[in-house]
């Protein structure tokens, strides 16, 4: 095989391995994506990831479950979450959670250890965490 | 007040720094420093790379006319370089170059 | 004087816009003279910086809470340690880091090159100037870290509990050292494409400036990992998270760049590919730095919208559309001069392994900025998790793995095929061997990847110990020596090979406890009460009591309150001791009760690990301080008014009630083989990268040898 007919070769077999890529990428990323949304907007029968805040004095203990209230950023409508497994640290009343899950009789059924808590501000100038 | 005198005093200091040069004028680039120093860095490399393919040879990497065809190449384009840089050394100031 | 430090950053600012001024015009004019003069304006630059770093660091050692920045970030009870490093925990601080970082190398590389490069030097001084410019104008016009607060506060508000970790404080300087590391050969590269020298000269002068980075930035990486498995309670060391992608971006296209520059080194190939790769890194560096302070992806570090996020994107731009079109105006000067003779050569083998890493890169930028992507196409923003990334990742990670053990067995340019088999013999011996073994007496076949991880890591380290065994053997042909000798002689004459093997089989042994720990782990999450037990992995646990300190936490982190657990492990007849714990901070909050106050603010969760060759024993405990919201309460009501030492006594009578008659705690147990290999891995990367960066003193001697001696073989001939 001449040079030319080589260099052709490896282009077009380059090319499709990037192109092979960029399918898998898309397609996969598009159907095992869960939806970001804010606990007002979330519908039944779908996963959701939910941000928003903790309502204050919603958080109980029970046994092995954490139930709390989550509400829009600035919003006061609240969704009720029920949560098995690690919670972060920062976790705490009025913080800003990410929560994965679905929602289910009214009750927002959260995935386990999918509870991610913001670090309090660090860089922001308004928020004020004392 | 503080900031204001700081920053009068820092910026005569910076400038007193960067005007020191500009005081000799109108100095030539000297070519030949630069491209000496360039092309012995590239012999330095080439000549690395001939002692890598010799060792490539011992390890059984290469056959022996694998080798010799690659050790010929390399060392034409390191004779090439030689040649340019007695080019330029036979221009250049006597007496050695300072690093 | 703080105004001083003010005046620095801003004198700072002219002086950087002077470099790019001076040495532009020294460059087109050809004077010396200019191009010294903004030379020596980058070598203010680093003092002004380094002066302005110095007065805010002695800020923070005497607690000066005039000063905006120590009074939101430290306090008159913060440790020492943690005194001097909150002051990059901070956003402002940060920055400074960064110029003065970047001043520091800027300056070393121009003294460095001072009498070489003199086409592109003067050019590669003014885009650093400009970088410097950049974020000494932030600090100028927005984040200034010598802000002064009108009244000064008694006490600052002390630094975060969760920071509170040495891992933690050393991993930003490590970060930056990384991004700012990659700047040079990215100026240099500009300056190289601007001034039409696009041979390999600016890669010499910065190639172990970029190793330096990639070295720094992937401990930087792994110190975050490290804190991440020790510090937080979820037990794992990589969540996929936005902003650990952000800096693991720009360390594997740093990665890809290490390799293909030794490809234009040595055959003047892939020029066009080179610049691209540089340009990329840095603007992956910058938003590696960015991302961190945007607003713009969710994640546990975003803080929502900062102040400083659209000068940055603005920024980022302008260096995307200046590589960008740089480049192709240069594209004939970007030609190559070789062609690949052959696929059996390093040459294509680095090649492979270029794209591997981009297309990692690409994956993981991909999965990252998903949320926006998808927002944009369809209207509704999703994200993709660990699970997603993982099922992407592994795939192309075995193949790198691959790729890095057959790379360092061709040879440059071609590759006798019969010696193939002569060379892959016994490296293949030596898997074969492993994958019997592992699948004879593990289950390790339960998880397919991680069997061929296993298989390859034991492919890299066979082909490594081969090149070392057939090199020394080389040698000692030649010369005679003594093993060790012939070993010693044949690193120190090429650093950079064996460096780079040595990198190899760090790399190789890091996927190996990734591998293993992440599909080989046993967790257990249980509820306990003193005397009950557990099984995991093989490991019998039993809670024996609960513990309460007040002050003195094991951590050295300053905490009023800690309550944790001593439980006893036992498994084949050993027998450790875990004692993991909870901190508590009080809270500065003045809505919250004199005593609630204590237990309200910050936790953070103080895990105890058992190191192991074989396995670690990870354990973090979450006491249930519920029961004691009744007496808390009434305390509050009762000792509202009463001063600091009964208010500690009160403290300390419900920790002795704690302790007493705890109620169950939640623990979570998990038992991960293998996982401190990773960070051992880490060591041995770092231990070859000093090798390959270390200048080898015989070229230097050589270089003065070989001029005399061209020199006499000149007169020769003349005579």
């Amino acid at each position: 095989m001449d040079p030319s007919r080589k260099r052709k070769l490896r282009l077009v077999v380059a090319l499709s391995a990037a192109l092979l890529l960029a399918t898998a990428l898309i397609y996969t990323s598009f159907s095992a994506s869960t939806e970001a949304s804010k606990p007002s907007e979330i519908q039944p029968g779908k996963s959701y990831d939910v941000t928003g805040k903790v309502v204050k004095g919603s958080i109980e203990h029970r046994g092995d479950d954490l139930r709390f209230r989550i509400r829009d950023r600035d919003g006061t409508e609240s969704v009720p979450v029920s949560y098995t497994g690690v919670v972060p640290d920062p976790f705490r009343e009025g913080r800003e959670v990410i929560v994965s899950g679905e929602l289910a009789n009214g009750t927002f059924v959260a995935e386990r250890d999918s509870l991610v808590t913001k670090c309090p501000s660090k860089f922001t100038k308004d928020e004020q965490s004392s | 007040m503080e900031y204001a005198l700081a920053l009068v005093v820092l910026a005569v200091l910076v400038a007193a720094v960067v005007w020191l040069p500009l005081r000799r004028r109108g100095e030539e680039e000297q070519r030949e420093e630069t491209m000496l120093a360039e092309l012995s860095a590239a012999k330095e490399a080439k000549y690395r790379e001939i002692r890598d393919a010799e060792l490539d040879h011992q390890m059984g990497k290469l056959s022996r006319e694998d080798w010799r065809s690659v050790d010929r190449d390399l060392r034409a384009e390191a004779i090439e370089i030689l040649r340019q840089l007695d080019r330029i050394e036979g221009r250049a100031p006597e007496g050695g170059i300072d690093r | 004087m703080a105004g001083v430090g003010s005046a620095c950053l801003a004198v700072g600012l002219l002086t950087a816009l002077y470099a790019v001024v001076a040495s532009v015009y020294g460059a087109r004019t050809r004077r010396r003279e200019w191009i010294s003069s903004g030379r020596r304006a980058i070598y203010c630059v680093a003092a002004l910086s380094v002066t302005a770093f110095a007065l805010l660091e002695a800020a923070f050692l005497r607690s000066d809470f005039s000063f905006a920045l120590v009074a939101e970030g430290s306090s008159t009870d913060t440790p020492t340690f943690y005194k001097v490093t909150a002051l990059w925990a901070t956003q402002d601080g940060s920055l400074l880091l960064w110029v003065t970082l970047l001043s520091l190398f800027s300056t070393t590389v121009l003294f460095l090159t001072r009498r070489s490069l003199r086409d592109i030097a003067p050019y590669a001084t003014a885009v650093l100037g400009c970088i410097a410019a950049f974020f000494l104008l932030l600090m100028v016009g927005w984040e200034n870290p010598f802000d002064t607060l009108a009244m000064q506060p008694a006490e600052g508000a002390g630094l975060n509990p969760l920071l509170r970790h040495p891992a933690m404080m050393i991993h930003p300087p490590m970060l930056y050292t990384g991004y700012v590391g990659f700047s040079i050969p990215f100026a240099f590269a500009i300056g190289a494409l601007i001034a039409r020298r696009t041979g390999a000269d600016w890669i010499r002068a910065t190639r172990r400036f970029a190793l330096i980075a990639w070295t720094f930035l992937g401990t930087g990486i792994m110190l975050g990992a490290l804190w991440s498995y020790t510090e937080l309670g979820w037990g794992g060391y990589w969540a996929w998270d936005p902003v650990e992608n952000a800096s693991l971006m720009p360390w594997l296209v740093g990665t890809a760049f290490l390799h293909s520059i030794m490809v234009q080194e040595k055959r003047g190939m892939l020029k066009v590919w080179n610049v691209s790769l540089i340009c990329a890194t840095f603007t992956l560096a910058l938003m590696g730095t960015f991302l961190v302070r945007s607003g713009i992806l969710e994640s546990i570090h975003a803080f929502g919208a900062s102040t400083i996020g659209v000068q940055f994107l603005v920024f980022i731009g302008l260096v995307i559309a200046v590589s960008a079109g740089l480049i192709i105006a240069r594209l004939p000067h970007l030609r190559s001069e070789a062609r690949l003779d052959s696929l059996l050569s390093r040459e294509a083998f680095f090649l492979l392994n270029n794209l591997v890493l981009v297309g990692l890169c690409l994956v993981i930028l991909w999965g990252t900025f998903f949320p926006l992507i998808s927002e944009a196409i369809t209207g509704t923003e999703a994200s993709v998790g660990p699970p997603w990334f993982n099922r992407l990742v592994t795939p192309l990670a075995l193949v790198l793995v691959l790729l890095t053990a057959i790379g360092p067995m061709l040879a440059w340019r071609r590759f006798t095929p019969s010696s193939l088999r002569r060379i892959l013999t016994v490296p293949l011996a030596v898997v074969a061997t492993v994958l019997v073994v592992l699948l004879a007496l593990t289950d390790a076949v339960d998880s397919p990847p991680s069997l061929a991880m296993f298989c390859l890591v034991a492919f890299v380290l066979a082909a490594v110990g081969q090149e070392l065994w057939r090199g020394t053997m080389a040698r000692r042909t030649m010369s005679g020596e003594s093993w060790p000798r012939a070993l010693a002689r044949l690193t120190g004459r090429n650093r950079r090979r064996y460096g780079g093997f040595l990198v190899h089989a760090g790399i190789a042994v890091l996927f190996l406890g990734v591998a293993a720990s992440s599909a080989f782990l046993d967790q257990r999450d249980v509820r306990l009460s003193p005397g009950e037990s557990f099984e995991v992995n093989g490991y019998h646990v039993t809670y024996r009591e609960a513990t309460a300190k007040l002050g003195g936490d094991s951590g050295g982190t300053g905490a009023p309150i800690s309550f944790g657990a001593v439980l006893d492990v036992r498994k084949d007849g050993k027998h450790f001791v875990l004692r993991p714990s909870r901190n508590y901070y009080a809270s500065g909050d003045p809505a919250l009760g004199t005593i609630s106050r204590f237990f309200e603010g910050e936790a953070t969760s103080e895990v105890d690990v058992r190191w192991g060759l074989t396995r670690d024993v990870w354990l973090a405990v979450r006491p249930d301080i519920g029961s004691l919201e009744g007496p808390i309460r009434e305390a509050d009501a009762k000792f509202a008014e009463s001063p600091g030492d009964v208010q500690a006594l009160i403290v300390a009578a419900l920790a002795e009630r704690y302790r007493s008659d705890p109620p169950p705690a939640a623990f979570r147990a998990i038992a991960s083989p293998l996982v401190v290999w990773i960070w051992i891995g880490g060591g041995i990367v770092v231990l070859g990268a000093l090798v390959a960066a270390w200048p080898s003193p015989e070229t230097r001697l050589r270089r003065v040898r070989s001029l005399y001696s061209a020199r006499v073989g000149q007169e020769l001939s003349r005579a």
